[in-house]
């Protein structure tokens, strides 16, 4: 009867595996803390939400759940606890991970055209409604 | 003939935009996030030892050639890279680990049953080291020139087919 019990109980064990293989959870101190001033905690919340994590990339780092979203929120929250500017960090990680890391769109060599097209079009625009407009007054 | 050009323009572009829109579902951008550090020297870092006997790994120490792997026991592709690995310390590679999120337990445990083929391996628990380097998930590997300056990164397991490719990038870090 023991025995039957200890065999019972190995294979309820097994059942648990899956749970064994996960991954372990993120030991950085301000993964899922938040900061003591408020202010602070809402400096590092902005920027949170506009870094991307790097495993599951369509979330913020705010957002995910991923390990290592869970490092990345302990060190901007380390680092704003400490006095450092939001967009100082967002820097560090750039160059560490290329603009992809970052959700806020910047004006780079390659990107410039999709800030100044958009005015090119609406100066093209307000030219075609000009010219509408002047030959609506003729007759 | 201009008016007939006109009225089959609308047509072709929303050909050019399913064109577009089917290439982007067939072929999808490749979207691994690599260091933008190849080229450029390690950052300072200092780790303490992963395991109770062992060292840990101080990166002004970190003069190649040499491969700095980031591993964690938790993570299946670094258990199919462990074989590979093996053959690369018995190369004479020496290897420096860093285990990611981790606890020494269960790195005794992983290292007991696929072998240890590290000179040390630094305990980088809150990941920061990891975010230093510019590494976005395990296992990575990458290779350290005789100056302590990064080289190459690889992503991901190293199989069987990167072997040779990695003695190679070793022997071009000297």
């Amino acid at each position: 009867m023991n025995g039957l019990r200890a065999i019972l109980f190995a294979l309820l064990a097994l059942l648990a595996w899956p749970a064994v293989a996960q991954e372990m959870e993120s030991t950085a101190p301000y993964a899922n803390q938040q900061l003591v001033d408020p202010a602070q905690e809402a400096e590092a919340q902005a920027l949170m939400q506009s870094l991307r994590c790097l495993q599951c990339q369509g979330q913020s780092i705010a957002d995910s759940d991923a390990p290592i979203a869970g490092s990345m929120r302990s060190l901007v929250r380390e680092r704003i606890a400490a006095g450092e500017q939001p967009e100082a960090i967002r820097e560090w990680l750039i160059e560490r991970y290329g603009d992809y890391v970052s959700y806020a769109p910047r004006v780079t060599a390659l990107t410039w055209p999709l800030f100044v097209l958009p005015l090119v079009l609406v100066l093209v625009a307000a030219l075609l409604v000009r010219r509408r407009f002047r030959r609506g007054d003729r007759p | 003939m201009k008016r007939s050009l006109a009225l089959w323009l609308p047509l072709g572009l929303f050909v050019a935009f399913v064109a577009l829109v089917a290439i982007g579902l067939l072929r999808p951008a490749d979207r691994t996030v690599g260091t933008a550090l190849v080229d450029k020297p390690l950052p300072q870092f200092e780790l303490p030892p992963s395991l109770p006997e062992g060292q840990g790994v101080r990166s002004q120490e970190l003069k190649g050639p040499l491969l700095l792997n980031i591993f964690a026991s938790w993570c299946l592709p670094c258990q199919a890279e462990a074989p590979q690995l093996t053959q690369l310390a018995k190369a004479g590679v020496p290897i420096v680990g860093i285990s990611v999120r981790d606890r020494p337990e269960a790195i005794k445990a992983f290292l007991d049953r696929h072998g240890n083929p590290y000179a040390r391996i630094g305990a980088d628990d809150g990941g920061q080291v990891q975010l230093a380097l510019g590494s976005s998930g395990v296992p990575e590997t990458y290779v350290i020139d005789a100056k302590g300056r990064i080289r190459h990164q690889h992503i991901g397991d190293i199989r069987p087919e990167h072997v040779p490719m990695l003695l190679d990038k070793l022997k071009a870090a000297q």
